[in-house]
């Protein structure tokens, strides 16, 4: 209870921003606080007061994994790597081969978000393959 | 006038009526407690009696309880019928899911990717990164890791530039 209680401020954000699916629990002395966020801003807002309550995250006592809602309905992102290219691949892993690359700031065709962290895409070149979702921001 | 004269006495008939009635329901509310009180089960089920109707709420500890009480209550001298508005206990949440550390350390790795100034490994769930790193590009890399479902993130040994 001890952890909920230093979090408290997190997990109150997180009721009054009305995430969806939030689910609070605490395992082995760590705090697991999951849900998905409205908007980026939200996820931002918390990870502000998680970074206030633990600064530069140290305590490693808190695994915070809050999504953000992509609508069913988007199939355009952009590229939002800091400034490089970003690879796209055959299969979702850095592993896997490079099949093409999609510029800085380039908006793409979004085909398929079945992998949290590789989405699949398709350039207008009309190449096709998985991108780090990270780097991918949805538009509207 | 002869109405005047009468209302003391309405009154009264109209009192004795009410009080005659009260003890009944107290009485039925009392036994019904007397019984709850026998189980732990239901020792935590409250019971109000309005002419008759026994309301049960609080919470019991499972569907057959529940079945049980209310039954039984329904078999006791003057409750007409049951309100059964008890509750029962929120399902425990399920276990944290850790990811294995086949998958995972292969998604630390597609993570790690872009910080070539950490060094990240696992090992039961539980992801210790070192290195040196500035504090907006570890908070960047926090974030990733912690929606990869580890056990936890261990940024203890970072020097944060």
């Amino acid at each position: 209870m001890a952890l909920q209680d230093k979090y408290k401020e997190l997990t109150d954000a997180a009721t009054a921003a009305g995430i969806s699916d939030l689910l609070v629990r605490e395992q082995d002395g760590v705090l697991y606080i999951d849900g998905t966020a409205a908007t980026g801003a939200v996820k931002d807002q918390l990870w502000d007061i998680y970074g206030k309550t633990d600064p530069n995250f140290m305590a490693g006592d808190l695994v915070l994994n809050v999504k953000v809602a992509v609508d069913a309905a988007v199939t355009k992102v952009k590229v939002t790597t800091e400034s490089s290219n970003l690879n796209i691949r055959k299969g979702p892993g850095t592993d896997q081969p490079i099949v093409g690359k999609a510029a800085h700031d380039e908006v793409i065709t979004l085909v398929s978000r079945s992998n949290d962290q590789w989405w699949l895409v398709r350039t207008d070149d009309g190449e096709e393959g998985y991108a780090y979702a990270q780097y991918l921001t949805p538009v509207e | 006038m002869k109405i005047l004269k009468l209302l003391p006495a309405l009154v009264l008939v109209a009192g004795l009526t009410f009080t005659g009635c009260k003890p009944k329901d107290a009485d039925i509310k009392a036994s019904i407690e007397k019984s709850l009180k026998e189980s732990p089960a239901t020792a935590g089920v409250m019971v109000m009696v309005n002419e008759g109707v026994a309301t049960l709420s609080g919470e019991v500890a499972d569907d057959a309880t529940k079945a049980a009480l209310e039954a039984k209550v329904k078999a006791m001298k003057g409750v007409k019928s049951v309100q059964d508005n008890t509750t029962l206990p929120a399902p425990p949440p399920a276990p944290v899911q850790i990811t294995a550390d086949d998958p995972l350390t292969s998604a630390v790795r597609d993570a790690t990717k872009d910080f070539p100034e950490v060094t990240a490994t696992v090992a039961d769930g539980v992801i210790t990164v070192t290195g040196e790193i500035t504090a907006a590009k570890w908070k960047t890399l926090k974030m990733a890791l912690d929606g990869l479902k580890p056990k936890r993130v261990d940024g203890s040994a970072l020097k944060i530039k």
